[in-house]
């Protein structure tokens, strides 16, 4: 197990260095630089700028320099454009709000996922099983950015129920709506591959031996079906993260959650470009040793996997 | 009188014998039978008329400002067909009809073009790994593995803004990572394909291994392919509304439904709900009918999956 993790760790780490020459070659492949504006600045000036930020050193040391300050210091270097911030101030900021309601938003994909999956596959063919794929079709054609304007014509224009936007701290009436937001689309495809791999699983030889022998639906469900049947979805949660992350973007975007899509966003539109450096890196990685914790999940629950 | 008949006569007319049916006629009965697929097909097809014929129909220019509309399109701005504005107009006095027509366009543009590099890139690069195999493949597959591992929304976000919004980085863009998934799907198919009897023969004969995969992997990869391609086409089409929706897609004069679905979002609280409406309901039905058309192709083409 452990050799399986460190190889694991071994291809994680240079697939995050991948990451990072990427985006610094792309920087540097772009035309134009950062400072550049309209009005060109006097080539003292911008000598000046440029060595502030160690723009004026070799491509090669900038890296090196950029990736040292990562790892030793958690220091993404400091914004072109807000001054007086660094990127990691940014990050600060934004990373409680978005782990807050992504955390919630995943903690309700999943579970109610799996419920209505289980739940669609043991009533086969009846009208909850056809209300729960209908309904996971459905989720499925509605992307977060479509639903959450209609999210908030209902609960926010009509019932007056939840507040259209903001964080306040992360109040429960403000967490909702983003939450419900990010998560059904993800919930719908969760409870779509349950419900496949659990009918798959009930339909095997050691669950009809198990019926043979007289147990409770009840029991070979929790004891014997579940755990082989949640295999596929917990393959899929790699994917679902890396979705989900995306999806707190549109999220930050549109209720003004303050979460670090929002800086994203913004940069990206300021050309910015050490935040959505910093952002691009940050979420890679995370989705990367996220990816590390599912991996090894699997082969723990999965007695085929050979380590 | 001839009671037996020529052993040299052609064989009897083409209508006396049973006819034969091919794998695709097959295939394409089994999708019929299907309502939903066929009903989608139909949808698809009016929806490609209007994104493509729809100018024609419309009384304004997509980017005509109506100055008269700017700020009263509340009440000024209604959809109807006495002003010719069929489907209303936005904020900026714009003919909404016209933007809509476009913003289907280009996402249908965009969900094809991305499907198309899927297909053509990911079922090579995936043939080839899976037929050469061994150390070639696993290194191959690492590559996809780790690409596929990075959230390349990010990254297609970095490429736009260092090079540029422009409807050609897009393309490019998302043409980069679509092949992605095609390519782990086609490698599977390869595997399973490449031990056949006649690759073979096509092996003992001497016939090179890249004619081969072209001639003989890649059109029984066929099925899969076009099931994936047509699966893959809402999630290309959803990829660029949502960079559009950020605001970091299509430019201005340009539109797309992400950006239509955007502003329209914007606007709910001012009373125009047809600008929000008339977007999201060709991206729905958009989507929907690309749905079933791609699972009716999934149980028309590839049986075995249940």
């Amino acid at each position: 197990m452990l050799s399986f993790i460190l190889r694991r760790l071994l291809v994680a780490i240079p697939t995050i260095l991948i990451l990072i020459v990427i985006s610094f070659v792309l920087m540097f492949a772009a035309p134009g630089g950062p400072f550049n504006s309209e009005r060109p600045l006097p080539p003292a000036v911008m000598a000046n700028i440029e060595a502030r930020y160690g723009l004026d050193q070799p491509y090669v040391v900038q890296m090196f320099n950029y990736v040292k300050n990562i790892v030793l210091h958690f220091d993404f270097g400091p914004s072109f454009r807000l001054r007086d911030y660094t990127v990691s101030d940014l990050i600060a900021q934004g990373f409680p709000v978005t782990l807050t309601y992504g955390f919630w938003a995943f903690v309700v994909a999943v579970t109610f996922g799996v419920a209505l999956g289980v739940v669609a596959a043991i009533r086969h063919n009846t009208w909850l099983d056809y209300l729960a794929t209908g309904s996971a079709i459905g989720a499925s054609v509605l992307p977060n950015f479509v639903l959450a304007p209609i999210l908030v014509i209902v609960f926010t224009l009509w019932l007056g129920w939840l507040p259209g936007g903001g964080w306040r701290g992360g109040q429960w009436q403000y967490v909702v709506l983003p939450v419900v937001a990010l998560s059904t689309s993800y919930l719908a495809a969760i409870a779509r591959i349950m419900r496949s791999s659990m009918l798959e699983v009930l339909n095997s030889g050691f669950i009809r031996t198990a019926r043979a022998k007289g147990l409770p639906m009840r029991r070979i469900v929790w004891k014997h079906a579940l755990k082989p049947a949640l295999l596929p979805v917990l393959s899929y949660l790699g994917p679902a993260f890396v979705a989900m992350i995306t999806g707190s973007v549109v999220i930050d975007v549109y209720f003004s959650t303050g979460g670090i899509g929002q800086y994203f966003v913004n940069s990206a539109l300021n050309r910015d470009y050490s935040v959505i450096m910093g952002v691009t890196i940050l979420v890679g990685a995370l989705t990367i040793l996220f990816n590390l914790v599912v991996d090894i999940l699997y082969a723990w629950i999965d007695p085929k996997i050979r380590l | 009188m001839a009671l037996t008949t020529d052993p040299l006569d052609p064989l009897p007319a083409a209508a006396d014998l049973p006819q034969g049916r091919s794998l695709w006629a097959d295939a394409r009965r089994r999708f019929f039978r299907n309502r939903a697929a066929t009903v989608s097909l139909v949808v698809l097809g009016l929806i490609a008329i209007f994104a493509f014929g729809g100018e024609l129909v419309a009384q304004y220019e997509r980017d005509t400002i109506d100055f008269t509309l700017i700020g009263i399109n509340a009440t000024k701005g209604v959809p109807s067909f006495a002003t010719g504005h069929y489907f209303g107009t936005d904020q900026e006095g714009r003919d909404l009809f016209a933007r809509t027509v476009q913003g289907t366009r280009l996402s249908l543009l965009i969900g094809i073009v991305g499907s198309l590099v899927a297909v053509v890139v990911g079922t090579l690069y995936g043939a080839i790994a899976g037929y050469v195999g061994g150390r070639v493949d696993s290194i191959m597959m690492r590559i996809v593995d780790i690409l596929l591992s990075i959230p390349f929304m990010f990254v297609l976000i970095l490429l736009l803004v260092m090079f540029g919004r422009s409807l050609l980085m897009l393309f490019i863009g998302i043409g980069l990572v679509s092949w992605l998934s095609m390519a782990r799907i086609a490698r599977g198919q390869t595997l399973s394909i490449k031990n056949k009897e006649f690759v073979e023969a096509a092996i003992a004969t001497g016939v090179r291994p890249l004619t081969i995969i072209l001639r003989h992997i890649v059109p029984n990869l066929a099925g899969v392919v076009v099931v994936y391609a047509t699966l893959l086409i809402p999630e290309m089409i959803i990829y660029e509304s949502f960079i559009s929706f950020l605001g970091l897609g299509v430019q201005e004069p340009n539109t797309s439904l992400g950006s239509l679905i955007s502003r329209g979002a914007a606007q709910i609280g001012n009373g125009v709900p047809w600008q929000l409406g008339f977007p999201l309901f060709f991206f729905v039905a958009m989507l929907f009918a690309f749905y079933f058309v791609g699972d009716g192709l999934r149980d028309a083409l590839d049986p075995k999956d249940r």
